[in-house]
């Protein structure tokens, strides 16, 4: 297993299908499984970077219900996805299934989302498990796991400052 | 999104001694002797790296038969760098909002200064 920091979350690849993120919150689990699973909060912050809105978020929460998410973006750019919940633990742990309107890798996925507390802080993990190696390759585009990314900062300023 | 050009950039990438190569050329061209030189390697070993480089247009070779130079080519690497940056860019604002938000839930929820009680303390037997 592969564990790279970028900022401040962690990504690490727990097998070869498999992608999970880490970040700690500083709130109890209660209100992080709020805040990702009710559509009120989560147009609040998911996905809400360099001006893109969180335009549709609906959510059916029980096991077999259904969830469907929307940006809209500069230029109309657009990005949506949806799936279906599998497990519901509340304040624990989702899983969903997800999948893109327009993928970009073969396959759907799997996503368990856990939220662990410990001393008013939550970590939050998001798993992401692919169809296989060939479809978790593709979204991680292996910097993260192959140590690109130690060079890549300093590459990338070599880049930028060349005339 | 992500292409095939992006996956050959990423794996040319994933050698050190790629890198240190394209460090090296950050500096100026230089030919296949002047680069295998800081590495303990041999030339075809060099000129292997050399190749992937290329096919991944990261680097450029002159057309001086003798020398060959080799340089720099900027674009692949800044589109590369453009994709890790925007995931970056889109979890770590993401995660930055969610912060704020969950102070906001935190504030809403905390229990209010005394004569201030909302409704979601009403049932709080008050003193006197």
């Amino acid at each position: 297993m592969m564990i790279k920091n970028v900022g401040t979350m962690q990504l690490s690849t727990p097998s070869d299908t498999e992608i999970a993120m880490s970040r700690v919150f500083n709130a109890p689990k209660e209100l992080l499984f709020e805040a990702f699973t009710t559509p009120l909060y989560l147009k609040q912050w998911l996905g809400t970077h360099n001006g893109w809105k969180m335009t549709v978020c609906e959510i059916d929460l029980r096991v077999g219900g259904k969830y469907r998410y929307a940006w809209e973006g500069r230029e109309n750019m657009k990005m949506s996805m949806g799936g279906e919940y599998r497990e519901i633990a509340a304040p624990d742990r989702i899983v969903a299934t997800e999948l893109f309107d327009d993928p970009w890798y073969p396959g759907g996925a799997v996503g368990t989302t856990t939220f662990v507390e410990a001393s008013g802080k939550t970590t939050v993990t998001m798993a992401v498990k692919y169809a296989n190696k060939e479809a978790r390759d593709a979204v991680l585009k292996t910097p993260m796991e192959s140590g690109v990314a130690a060079g890549f900062d300093k590459l990338a300023e070599i880049v930028a400052t060349r005339p | 999104m992500p292409s095939a050009q992006l996956d050959t950039t990423f794996f040319a990438l994933a050698d050190p001694t790629r890198r240190a190569i394209l460090a090296r050329l950050a500096r100026g061209e230089a030919s296949v002797n002047e680069l295998a030189e800081p590495f303990a390697m041999s030339q075809p070993a060099i000129s292997k790296h050399l190749k992937v480089l290329e096919r991944a247009g990261l680097i450029s070779r002159g057309r001086d038969a003798q020398r060959r130079p080799c340089r720099l080519e900027a674009q692949p690497l800044a589109e590369a760098n453009e994709w890790l940056e925007t995931y970056r860019q889109y979890w770590e604002q993401s995660f930055a909002h969610l912060d704020d938000l969950l102070e906001r839930m935190k504030d809403s929820r905390a229990p209010q200064p005394r004569g201030k009680r909302t409704t979601r303390t009403k049932r709080t037997p008050r003193k006197h």
